[in-house]
This record gives structure tokens, C-alpha cells and sequence, in this order.
């Protein structure tokens, strides 16, 4: 019954998220203010519309592959079951295979990875030519970098199968396409450190969170490599190595891009600045805290550290391992207890933080231009005409050292 | 067809949009993109079971494929009325738009009605699923019993399928009403569930999947409550894009599920 209910809830979810994509998806294709066109879009919208798209294509087919799950549980059908027994209980299906319930679930769920970090990844690259008061190194190839991403995460849901006991002729093929996708992800990093290189950086709490996102992305992604290839992913597979580059690179990295989102539109939301020595203190202690966590998991796991364990208490080299394992706890613990901060800080700057100016961080993009916090219909119904690019930061010849995107259009190029 | 193209303005504060049309068409066909990766991973999971399993049976007999074909045709006729629909809506017949659409509903209509006595029929002679209750005072066909016994795998993707597509075909038929009578269809609807619950044993899926018709009554009462609206030409148009790809599902799963599956 529990378990039903959960797959009825992701299957409402499915439809959810495919609503929610229909509506991103249009609304970027047929909303855009005048003179917004697709290449002067912010590249948060950018990764917001890839998102979208892989949503579209991806969450269908979960909805399938839950669909089939309930009727496999409760109409006695036999898609994923290859024998009698459900939950231990004895029953007539057969001829299943648990295989195809894995091709489903992947096929959905590496595509999920990147809905889930390609958010950051656009919000990332805003921030960091916002507070390097510089443009964004390489806007073209970012923006084709997203798209290619979002085009390889759907060839490459053999990679989680490396164990399935497929053929290795899949597996190479799987392989080489994953180790493909470390080429845009390496475009978009040399390209933030492109962006960072010689700007004026301003490290505010949200750039800060902005370079911790970069930071994770590197140290989670070199990782990735490694569990690609399927030689090494059979000894990997099952060790906590795996747990500490998806946690790095899609969980913690993921959340750097939402506290950093968090702290950059505060302002625009509330009206209010958040407070910046707390907030300073919440991302020392998340940054630090995350690598204590997660580097350690990769030793413990290139030891043999077995995932997916309740208890290993029995066995004799992980019983070694022991320490590192603690470590591992205690860390969690204070990078958790650390998050309060950050809790406290939102709901006290929403009632006492600084008053906040309409555009705080003297960024260019058009939520800027509008009141803080903005009017009904975000710009009191007059719709934004946009002239320039959203990256105009330290133009020469320019009266500040940014121009709106609603500016008057800059004649001096850099 | 020229004069069947509807036109939308798009405001001018905007940019012009990406594709030369208006937002909900494009809403429709990103949906339908979706709708057919779900559709796809069904047919998916139908080939990988098919080809995973050997000696897979091919049970159906000539009524069921000349039902099947007749079925076929009744969602034939119905493209074609709905694209009639379109173009009476283009040149503004309001009294066409409704015959053509009210046709397109009946033809929907007689499509799930006979795919319902199929799926009854098929039960009743033991080509079934375990949770379905048996039948009772109807012969089994000793061959249908044991295909669903040898190969479970069989009824679950023939009932899978088909079902995923009679429920889009009922949806789809719930949309075309809505778009042709508005408030007017949901005493309708409500009469429609009142028939297929009553009318139904309870032994049927039937009766109990008639509540689909009841909690669309109650979602679109909900919708034109909140939103009423005279439904335009642009609206017909996007419903028949709906309706014309459930019709080319249909065409991907008469072949795969019966022609295949055909004595031949
Ligand atoms: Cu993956």
C-alpha cells in the first residue's frame, strides 16, 4: 500500500513536471519582451528551457515505467516480475524482466541528473559575470555547451547498467558517449574560470556560493570519468566512490546553486538584504563541511567500502575503515546543523534584514529594472524593451560599469 | 487547404514567436512530444517482453481482427470529421463546428464501445489478468486460458496498451465535447458515466473504470467554473492535433498488438 501510494505520487509528479515544461517551454519560446532574443536571454533561462525540454522527454517515460509498476503490484501483470513471487508473496507472474524496468528508470533518470543541475549551472554562470563585473567568457559556446549536454544525457543510461551484465560492445558505446559529455561540461568550466579570470570580483554570499558550485563541479566531475569506464565502474559500482561523486557534483553542487540563487534574489523577493556575515559564516561551514563529507567517501570507497549496507560490522577491512566512517558522521552532522543558519537567516532578514535598493548587486538583467519588491505582473503591466546582451559589464566607453539590458543600445564594443 | 489555416495575433510587445504561431499550439505538439515517449516506452516494454519470451502466442481469431478493423475505421472516419471540425471552425460555421465535432465524438465513441466488448469478450473467454474477476456462467476457451497462464506476458501488454489508449481516446472525446457544447457537455458526461456504470456488470473493469468519466466531469466543472470561455477556432484546431495523433497511435498498436498476434 505505501509503495503504491509513492509510485501514484511520481506519477503525479510526472504529469506535474510535464505541465510545468509545457509552460517554461512556451512561455521561452513565445514571451520574450521585445528585443529579447534567444541569444540576448540570460543564461539562467538558457538552463531553465534545456531543463525544461529534458523534463518533456524525460518524465514521459517514467510515467510509463510507473504505470507498468502498479499494474506489475496490483492488476497481476508481469512486465518487470521474472518470477512468483511479489514482496514475497506468491503469485502468478512470470516472465518478466527487471532489466526492462531498468532501461526505463535510466532512460529517465540520467536525464534527471542534468534537470537537476543544469539550473545551477545557468544561475552559476549569471552570477559569476555579475560579481566579476565582467562578461560571461565564451556566452555562445555556453549556451551550445547547455544544449549539447542536454542532447548526450539521453544517450547515456547504459552507464548505470555497467552490472546488468549487458554486452561490452553497449557498454563501450555507453562509455565513450559519457565520457563525451565531459567536453561541453569542460567548456562551461574553463569558461567560468574564463569569467572569474581578472574580473573585479565582489565575493558577496551569492558569488561565493557561485564559486563554491564551480568548485564541487570540478571536484565531483573528474570523478565521473572514472565510473565511466565499465572496467573500472565493476570494481566502483558498488562502493561508496559512486555516493561521493553524485553527491558531490548533483547534490551538494545542485544545492550551492540554489543557496546562491537564494541569497542573489532575495532582495528582488522581500525587499530586504539578507544578512551577509551570517550568511558568509553558512557557506564556510557548508564548503568545508561538504568536502569533509564527500572527500573521505571516495578513499572509503577505492578500500572496498561497500554501499547499500545497513551493517558491516561483520566484516574485516571495513571494520578498518571504521574511523574514516565517523569522520564521515561527524561531519555530516555539523555541515547539517550548519543549514539553520541559513534558515534563521531567511525568515529574520524577511522581517528585519537592510532595506534593499532596486537593483543591489548593479546587475543588468531584466529583474532589475523593475521595483523591489516587483509590482503585480512583475513590471506593473508595461512589458520591458530590451536593446543589449545580458553580460554588458565594464563596458568602455559606458557611463557605469554595466548597462542594462533595457539601456539605450552600446555603441562601444569590447 | 489554405483556407484552413488559423491565424492568431500575437501581441506586439513581444517578439515574434519562434515558430510563426500561437502559444498553444506549440503547448499541444511539446505535450504530444511527451505523450508519444510515454506511448513509446509502452511499445518499448511490449517488444522487450515479446522478444524476451519464447514461443510467443498468437491467439487472435478472425472476429477479433475484423472487429478490430472495424474499430479502426470508425477512428478513421472520426480524423476526417475532425479535420471537417477545423474547417468549419476556420469559416466561422458555428453550427457545423458542433455537427462535425458531436460526428467526431460518436465515431470516438463507437471506437471504445466495441474495444469495450472486445476486452469484455476476451476476458470472459480466459485471456485475462489474474486480478480480474471471473466471469461467471460464460465458456472459457481452453486455448485463451492457457496462453494467459503460460504467458502472462501476453495480456499484460495486449491489456496495457489498448487500455492506455482507450483511456486517451475517452479523454479525448471528454476535450472534444467540452470544446463543442462547453458547459452544456457535463450533464452529458454525467449521463454518459451514469451508462457505462450502470449498464455494466460488476464483474467488468468497465464498471468501475467509468469513474474516469466522473472525475472529468468534476475537473472540468472546476475549469469552466473558474475559466469560462467561448472556445475559438485556434482551440478546435489544437483538440484535432490532440485527437489526430491518439487516431496514429491506434495505427502503431492495431498492427504490433493483433495484426502480429494473428493465426495466420
Ligand atoms: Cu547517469
Amino acid at each position: 500500500m505505501g509503495a503504491d501510494l509513492w509510485i501514484i505520487s511520481i506519477a503525479i509528479f510526472c504529469l506535474g513536471a510535464l505541465m510545468g515544461a509545457l509552460n517554461f517551454i512556451t512561455t521561452t519560446l513565445d514571451m520574450r519582451a521585445k528585443g529579447m532574443t534567444l541569444m540576448r536571454m540570460p543564461l539562467t533561462c538558457w538552463a531553465w528551457f534545456v531543463t525544461a525540454i529534458l523534463g518533456l522527454l524525460a518524465f514521459g517515460v517514467l510515467l510509463s515505467a510507473g504505470i507498468l509498476l502498479l499494474m506489475d503490484r496490483n492488476l497481476g501483470t508481469s512486465f518487470f516480475v521474472p518470477l512468483g513471487t511479489v514482496n514475497g508473496v506468491l503469485t502468478g507472474h512470470k516472465g518478466g524482466s527487471p532489466l526492462l524496468w531498468q532501461h526505463l528508470f535510466w532512460f529517465f533518470g540520467h536525464p534527471e541528473v542534468y534537470i537537476a543541475i543544469l539550473p545551477a549551472m545557468g544561475l552559476c554562470s549569471q552570477l559569476l559575470s555579475v560579481f566579476s563585473r565582467k562578461p560571461i567568457f565564451g556566452y555562445k559556446a555556453m549556451v551550445y555547451a547547455i544544449l549539447a549536454i542536454g542532447f548526450l544525457g539521453f544517450m547515456v543510461w547504459g552507464h548505470h547498467m555497467f552490472m546488468s551484465g549487458m554486452s561490452p560492445y553497449s557498454a563501450f558505446a555507453f562509455s565513450i558517449m559519457t565520457m563525451g559529455i565531459g567536453v561541453p561540461s569542460a567548456i562551461k568550466t574553463f569558461n567560468w574560470l574564463g569569467t572569474l579570470w581578472r574580473g573585479k570580483i565582489r565575493f558577496s554570499s551569492p558569488m561565493l556560493f557561485a564559486i563554491g558550485f564551480v568548485s564541487l563541479f570540478v571536484v565531483g566531475g573528474i570523478s565521473g570519468p572514472f565510473l565511466a569506464q565499465p572496467v573500472l565502474d565493476i570494481y566502483l559500482h558498488e562502493t561508496y566512490f559512486v555516493i561521493a561523486h553524485f553527491h558531490l557534483i548533483m547534490g551538494v553542487a545542485s544545492i550551492f546553486g540554489i543557496f546562491a540563487a537564494t541569497y542573489y534574489w532575495f532582495p528582488k523577493m522581500f525587499g530586504r538584504m539578507m544578512n551577509e556575515p551570517l550568511a558568509k559564516t553558512h557557506f564556510w561551514l557548508t564548503f568545508i563541511g561538504a568536502y569533509a563529507i564527500f572527500m573521505p567517501m571516495h578513499y572509503y570507497g577505492m578500500a572496498g567500502g561497500l554501499r547499500r549496507y545497513s551493517q558491516g560490522t561483520e566484516v574485516g577491512w571495513i571494520n578498518q575503515l571504521w574511523p574514516i566512517q565517523r569522520f564521515i558522521s561527524i561531519a555530516a552532522f555539523v555541515t547539517i546543523a550548519a543549514q539553520f543558519i541559513f534558515v534563521f537567516n531567511l525568515f529574520w532578514s524577511m522581517k528585519k534584514g537592510k532595506k534593499a535598493v532596486d537593483n543591489p548587486w548593479e546587475a543588468t538583467t531584466l529583474e532589475w529594472t523593475t521595483a523591489t519588491p516587483p509590482p503585480h505582473d512583475n513590471f506593473g503591466g508595461l512589458t520591458p524593451v530590451v536593446y543589449n546582451g545580458p553580460y554588458e559589464y565594464s563596458v568602455p566607453g559606458a557611463p557605469r560599469d554595466y548597462v542594462m539590458q533595457t539601456d539605450a543600445p552600446v555603441t562601444a564594443r569590447h | 487547404m489554405a483556407d484552413t489555416v488559423v491565424t492568431h495575433d500575437i501581441p506586439s510587445v513581444y517578439e515574434p514567436s519562434l515558430f510563426g504561431t500561437y502559444s498553444k499550439k506549440i503547448g499541444m505538439w511539446l505535450f504530444l512530444m511527451s505523450d508519444s515517449l510515454t506511448f513509446g516506452a509502452l511499445l518499448y516494454a511490449y517488444s522487450y517482453g515479446r522478444i524476451s519470451t519464447a514461443g510467443w502466442p498468437t491467439p487472435f481469431h478472425s472476429t477479433s481482427i475484423v472487429n478490430a478493423t472495424i474499430m479502426t475505421a470508425f477512428l478513421l472516419t472520426s480524423s476526417l470529421t475532425m479535420v471537417m471540425a477545423v474547417r468549419a471552425s476556420v469559416q466561422k460555421d458555428a453550427k457545423m463546428q458542433t455537427i462535425w465535432l458531436l460526428a467526431t465524438i460518436a465515431c470516438g465513441a463507437g471506437f471504445v464501445i466495441l474495444h469495450g466488448m472486445e476486452w469484455s469478450k476476451l476476458i470472459a473467454e480466459g485471456l485475462t489478468l489474474p486480478m480480474f474477476p471471473a466471469v461467471p456462467g460464460h465458456e472459457v476457451s481452453a486455448e485463451f486460458a492457457n496462453v494467459a497462464k503460460s504467458v502472462p506476458q501476453f495480456p499484460s501488454t495486449f491489456f496495457t496498451l489498448t487500455g492506455m489508449h482507450m483511456v486517451h481516446v475517452t479523454l479525448g472525446i471528454v476535450y472534444l465535447g467540452v470544446v463543442a457544447l462547453r458547459r452544456k457537455f457535463i450533464p452529458v458526461l454525467l449521463a454518459l458515466w451514469l451508462i457505462a456504470w450502470l449498464a455494466t456488470p460488476s464483474y467488468s473493469p468497465f464498471h468501475y473504470g467509468a469513474h474516469v468519466l466522473l472525475v472529468a466531469a468534476v475537473v472540468i466543472s472546476i475549469i469552466l467554473w473558474l475559466k469560462p470561455k467561448v472556445y475559438d477556432s485556434s482551440d478546435v484546431e489544437v483538440a484535432g492535433l490532440y485527437w489526430h495523433f491518439v487516431d496514429l497511435v491506434w495505427m502503431f498498436i492495431f498492427p504490433l498488438v493483433y495484426l502480429m498476434s494473428t493465426r495466420i
